[in-house]
């Protein structure tokens, strides 16, 4: 009996590699796991798209579960997730926007095209506080806790089954 | 006639590696240094192959900058570092610090080498009895 287990241990790896490798095939070898999650927003000050004496501030946050969405008009992606993006507005989802690496113009005019479901916009010009925010790419969508906390950062576009899935059962924690 | 092309394309390829000096201008060669050595030890997070200094990405030209402004202040390699991990995980790093979770990453194939080399010894010794007999 030990002759025939001692046997058994290459098929046995031989399994779990091939689950491994089965659950490796719908990974994304790209993805980064936020730093940023679990801890609360980084300090920073950005002025508002349509009116620079104001600012954008983690205090907008305070008070209320909200999202975080890192967006440009230069980003295809972008402009896939509006429609969704613009459908949680109707349903009371708070959304608030940056702006990232792009120019008041041509904000303007891409919201013009493809909608506004944001609170308030935020230009972020040279895109350093997307850095601060551990941010690679557009779009970038955060959910943010009514304390300021980021408790999760999706990567990408932004839908039905993501918001499913990865943000109802944490807003619901609140 | 391709002799001048190809003057022309050396010329240009010897250029751009001045061209950041003059961009990213820093007050020591000892910072120059460090502002390049740093660039090689980190990773592009969008063409994740190539690291900081070669990336054409958008990304890659703003963390250039970043540390860039860090060097120039005088922050230590650490300190650097630990500045971008601590946004975008050990990952932007080359070379992942030895930490316990990362044990496995590091020795793990010297450690299925020398299973390996158990196992071989083993059945071999195994073997070579059976014969015996």
């Amino acid at each position: 009996m030990k002759y025939l287990s001692w046997r058994m241990i290459p098929i046995f790896v031989f399994v779990v590699l091939l689950l491994l490798f089965w659950r490796g095939l719908s990974l994304d070898p790209h993805h980064l796991p936020s730093t940023r999650v679990g801890k609360m927003m980084p300090e920073f000050q950005l002025p508002l798209l349509n009116d620079h004496k104001h600012s954008l501030t983690p205090k907008d946050f305070q008070g209320h579960m909200s999202l975080l969405t890192v967006w440009a008009s230069w980003c295809d992606a972008c402009a896939r997730e509006q429609p969704f993006l613009l459908k949680l507005q109707q349903k009371g989802v708070l959304i608030y926007g940056i702006n990232y690496k792009d120019t008041p113009t041509d904000a303007k005019k891409w919201l013009a095209e493809w909608g506004n479901p944001y609170q308030l916009i935020a230009e972020d010009v040279d895109g350093h506080v997307a850095i601060d925010l551990g941010v690679y790419g557009a779009p970038e969508t955060f959910l943010v806790n009514k304390k300021g906390m980021i408790l999760y950062r999706h990567v990408g576009i932004l839908n039905e089954q993501v918001w499913q899935t990865k943000f109802l059962a944490l807003m619901k924690e609140g | 006639m391709s002799f001048r092309v190809l003057v022309l394309a050396v010329s240009l390829l010897m250029s751009m590696t001045t061209y950041s000096k003059e961009l990213y201008p820093l007050a020591s060669q000892k910072q120059e240094a460090q502002f390049h050595a740093l660039l090689h030890e980190l990773r592009c997070l969008v063409c994740q192959n190539q690291d900081l200094s070669d990336s054409n990405a958008g990304l890659a030209k703003d963390l250039r900058n970043e540390v860039y402004q860090l060097v120039k202040i005088g922050k230590s390699d650490t300190e650097i570092m630990d500045y971008l991990t601590m946004r975008y995980g050990d990952f932007i790093l080359f070379k992942p610090p030895v930490k316990s979770i990362t044990l496995l990453l590091w020795f793990g194939p010297i450690l299925f080498l020398g299973v390996g080399l158990v196992i071989l010894v083993v059945s071999f010794r195994k073997g070579s009895r059976t014969n015996d007999d």
